[in-house]
C-alpha cells in the first residue's frame, strides 16, 4: 500500500501540469504548485473507488473522507480511479474545465476509457520500478557484506604463533550475513602468549566495525602482557562503553599462556566457556564477567588452569554450539563436552569438531552464524626428567658425575627426543662434533632396541636413560624392563647376502652401536636390562668396520 | 614427539637419470613414501637413480634397511644407485655399513650428475 500511495502522490503534479498548459503564458509564473495528497489505505475513498471504478465529480460524493476534503481543497473537480486487477494503482485528478462548465458524460466516458488503458500500464511501470528498487537494495546488502567480510579478514591473524612444545590451530568460517566473530594472538617479548576470542552481537558492517575497535582496544589494554586478563577486560569495557552503538555488546575471553609452565590465566566477559581436555576427561574453564560495552565499571574474575603435557583447550564461538540440524535440534554444550572428553589426538581437534558439526547439520546446511574455533594443545613429552639423580645413579662415586636422568615412553620415534636430551646434557663438555654424532646414533639405536625388544612398545614400560661423565669418559646407560631376555651378540652384517635378498635387509642396530662407541657393556639382573655406552672424551674414535 | 615427517619427490634429470629428493627422517615411517617414490622413478626407465639426502636430518637402522632394500631392487633391474648430500656423519655410516661400496657417494647433486654424464659418455 505504501507503493500505491507513492504513485498517487506522484500522479498529482502531472495532472496539475496538464491543467497549467491551458493557462496564458504570462500566468506561467503564477502557476499554483501541485500539492500531493496522501490517501490512507483505510480512507473510505479507497473502498468507494474499488467499488465504483469510474470518473466521478467530487462535489457529488458524500463521504467522511480526509482525502476527499484534501482533494477538494487542492481544487480537484473530477477524479478518475486507475484500477488494475481489483487494485487501486493510482488516480487521475483534474481541475475544473477552462470553460467553467461541468464535465459532460462524453468527457467522463473518454476519461474512463483512458483510465482503463492507463491502469494496466501504470501497474506494469510500478512493478518495474519496484523490482529496480529491490535490485538496488540487494546490491547494497551484498556490497555491505563484502565490506564486513573484508574488515574481518583483514584483522584476523594471518599467521599462527609458533611455540616449541605447543600446537596452535585456528579456524574461522563466516556465515553469509557475516557476524562479528574474532580471535587474536598477542605474542609478548617474555615468551608468553595472549589469546583472545570474541563475538560482537549484530551482523554486517556495524558488527565488523565494533570488532575492529574492540581488537584495537584489547591490544592496547594488554600492555605487552603487563596487565592481567581481568584488568585488560575491565579497561577494554570502560573504553568501549561510551562509543558502542546502543543494543550492541561484545562477549570476549582473554587468556595469557605461559608456555614454559603450561599455566593459562584467563578472564571472561560473557563468552562461551572454553573446554579443557585433560587426563581422564574434559572440564569447562569458568570465570564470571559481564560482556564488554554493556555498562561501565565492571570487574572480571580471573582464574588459572594448568595444561599438562597432552592437554588441550578449545576456544569457540556460538556458531558451533548454536548450530541446528534439520530437526531444529541444537548442537549444544553437552555434545561439545562429550566430544572433548572422547577426543583422541589421532585427528586434530578442530578437524574432529568440524567433522562432527558437518555430520550433525547434514548436507545443504545454511550456516546460521560465524563459526570460530581456536585449539591450543600442549604436546605430549616423550621424555620426563627423573629427580633426584641419586635414585637413578647407584654408582655416583668413583669420579663419575651424573649429568641427566630421564625416562621415555616406549613408542616408535621417541629415540629422537632421547638423543636431543643427551646432546643437551653433554653440551657443557664441548665434545668434538663428530663424537657427539657417533654417540647420538649409538644411543638412538640402543634406545630403539630397548623400546622394541625390552619394553615391547608398551606404554607402562618406559626406558630409563642416565648420562654421566668422568674426567676421561662419557657414559650413557639405557635401561629397560626386559631383564629376563638375552641380547644377541653383535656381528657384522653380510651386505652381499642382504643385497642378494638371501637375508633380511634389517639387523644393523647392534652393529652400528658397537662400531660407533669405544665400549658397550651389557648387564641384566633378571628385571632390568641395561646397555651402557662409553666414549672417550679426548681423541677420535675410529669407527671399526670389523666388529 | 615422534616425527613422522618424511617426503620423497622424483625429478627427471639428464637423459635417463632420475633424482629422488628425500626430506625429513628416514625411519620406519618413511617406508611407504620411499618405495612409492622409487617405483615412480623406475617407471621412467632410468639407467641411474640419484638419492638426494641434502634435506635428510636423521637416518636410523630401519632407514638403513630401507636403503638396502632399494639397492637390492636397483641391482636386480641393473639401475645404478647414487647418493649425494649426505652429512659427514652419515657418510661415515655408509662406510661402516659398506653401503658406500655398492652406491657412489657424491658431495652434491651437480657433482653426482657430472660424474654420471662422464660415465655415460665413456
Amino acid at each position: 500500500m505504501a507503493q500505491l500511495l507513492e504513485v498517487i502522490r506522484r500522479r498529482m503534479p502531472r495532472v496539475r501540469a496538464q491543467m497549467a498548459q491551458t493557462d496564458k503564458p504570462t500566468n506561467r509564473r503564477m502557476r499554483p504548485q501541485p500539492t500531493p495528497v496522501d490517501i490512507a489505505p483505510d480512507d473510505p475513498l479507497v473502498a468507494y473507488f474499488l467499488d465504483t471504478p469510474e470518473a466521478v465529480e467530487l462535489e457529488r460524493l458524500r463521504l467522511d473522507s480526509p482525502a476527499l476534503r484534501e482533494l477538494k481543497a487542492a481544487g480537484v473537480a473530477i477524479v478518475i480511479p486507475l484500477v488494475s486487477q481489483g487494485e487501486l494503482v493510482g488516480v487521475l485528478n483534474l481541475g475544473p474545465r477552462m470553460s467553467q462548465q461541468d464535465y459532460s458524460s462524453d468527457d467522463r466516458g473518454l476519461l474512463n476509457t483512458l483510465a482503463s488503458q492507463a491502469a494496466p500500464a501504470v501497474r506494469v511501470a510500478q512493478l518495474v520500478r519496484q523490482q529496480q528498487i529491490e535490485t538496488r537494495e540487494r546490491e547494497r546488502i551484498e556490497q555491505e557484506l563484502r565490506v564486513a567480510r573484508l574488515i574481518q579478514q583483514t584483522l584476523l591473524p594471518k599467521e599462527l604463533p609458533e611455540m616449541p612444545g605447543w600446537q596452535l590451530a585456528a579456524y574461522y568460517q563466516p556465515a553469509r550475513a557475516v557476524g562479528g566473530d574474532f580471535y587474536d594472538f598477542l605474542p609478548f617479548s617474555d615468551g608468553r602468549l595472549g589469546i583472545v576470542i570474541g563475538d560482537v552481537t549484530d551482523k554486517g558492517v556495524p558488527a565488523a566495525l565494533v570488532m575492529a575497535t574492540t581488537r584495537s582496544i584489547l591490544r592496547t589494554a594488554a600492555q605487552e602482557g603487563l596487565a592481567t586478563p581481568g584488568d585488560v577486560l575491565a579497561r577494554a569495557n570502560d573504553l568501549l562503553f561510551p562509543d558502542i552503538p546502543p543494543r550492541m555488546f561484545v562477549t570476549c575471553l582473554y587468556g595469557i599462556l605461559n608456555p614454559h609452565t603450561g599455566a593459562l590465566v584467563y578472564a571472561n566477559a560473557g563468552h562461551d566457556l572454553p573446554h579443557q581436555r585433560q587426563e581422564g576427561g574434559a572440564i569447562e574453564l569458568r570465570a564470571t564477567g559481564m560482556p564488554l560495552g554493556l555498562m561501565p565499571g565492571m570487574s572480571y574474575e580471573e582464574r588459572e588452569t594448568i595444561l599438562a603435557p597432552g592437554d588441550s583447550v578449545l576456544f569457540y564461538s556460538d556458531g558451533l554450539v548454536e548450530a541446528h540440524n534439520p530437526e531444529r535440534e541444537m548442537f549444544g554444550f553437552p555434545r561439545l563436552m562429550t566430544l572433548m572428553a572422547d577426543w583422541e589426538d589421532t585427528v586434530p581437534l578442530i578437524e574432529r569438531m568440524l567433522n562432527e558439526l558437518a555430520s550433525f547439520t547434514g548436507a545443504g546446511w545454511e550456516q546460521e552464524d560465524d563459526v570460530t574455533l581456536v585449539a591450543l594443545q600442549r604436546e605430549k613429552q616423550a621424555c620426563a626428567p627423573l629427580t633426584p639423580l641419586a635414585d637413578v645413579d647407584d654408582q655416583a662415586d668413583d669420579g663419575w658425575q651424573s649429568l641427566a636422568a630421564f625416562e621415555t615412553a616406549s613408542a616408535p620415534g621417541n629415540e629422537r627426543e632421547v638423543i636431543a636430551h643427551v646432546e643437551q646434557a653433554l653440551a657443557p663438555l664441548a665434545l668434538p662434533h663428530k663424537r657427539i654424532e657417533q654417540l647420538k646414533t649409538a644411543v638412538a639405536e640402543a634406545t630403539m632396541n630397548a623400546m622394541e625388544h625390552g619394553s615391547h612398545y608398551e606404554a607402562d614400560h618406559p626406558v630409563t636413560i642416565l648420562v654421566r661423565a668422568n674426567a676421561t669418559e662419557v657414559s650413557v646407560r639405557i635401561r629397560d624392563t626386559g631383564g629376563d631376555q638375552t641380547i644377541p651378540e653383535a656381528h657384522t652384517p653380510d651386505i652381499e647376502a642382504k643385497l642378494a635378498e638371501l637375508q633380511t635387509p634389517r639387523g644393523w642396530g647392534l652393529f652400528l652401536i658397537k662400531s660407533l662407541v669405544d665400549d658397550m657393556r651389557v648387564s641384566s639382573d633378571g628385571v632390568f636390562h641395561t646397555v651402557e655406552l662409553i666414549i672417550n672424551r679426548e681423541g677420535e674414535h675410529h669407527a671399526n668396520q670389523n666388529v | 614427539m615422534p616425527t613422522r615427517t618424511f617426503e620423497a619427490h622424483v625429478r627427471q634429470h639428464l637423459p635417463r637419470v632420475a633424482v629422488i629428493d628425500l626430506q625429513g627422517e628416514i625411519n620406519s615411517f618413511a617406508e611407504a613414501s620411499l618405495s612409492a617414490a622409487y617405483a615412480e622413478a623406475e617407471q621412467h626407465n632410468p639407467q641411474a637413480i640419484l638419492l638426494n639426502f641434502s634435506q635428510v636430518e636423521y637416518i636410523n637402522s630401519t632407514g638403513i634397511a630401507l636403503i638396502v632394500t632399494l639397492l637390492a631392487k636397483a641391482r636386480k633391474s641393473h639401475i645404478r644407485l647414487l647418493t649425494c648430500g649426505l652429512s659427514e656423519h652419515y657418510v661415515e655410516i655408509f662406510n661402516i655399513t659398506r653401503l658406500a661400496d655398492f652406491m657412489s657417494v657424491y658431495p652434491d647433486e651437480s657433482t653426482a650428475l657430472a660424474a654420471r654424464a662422464q660415465e655415460a659418455e665413456a
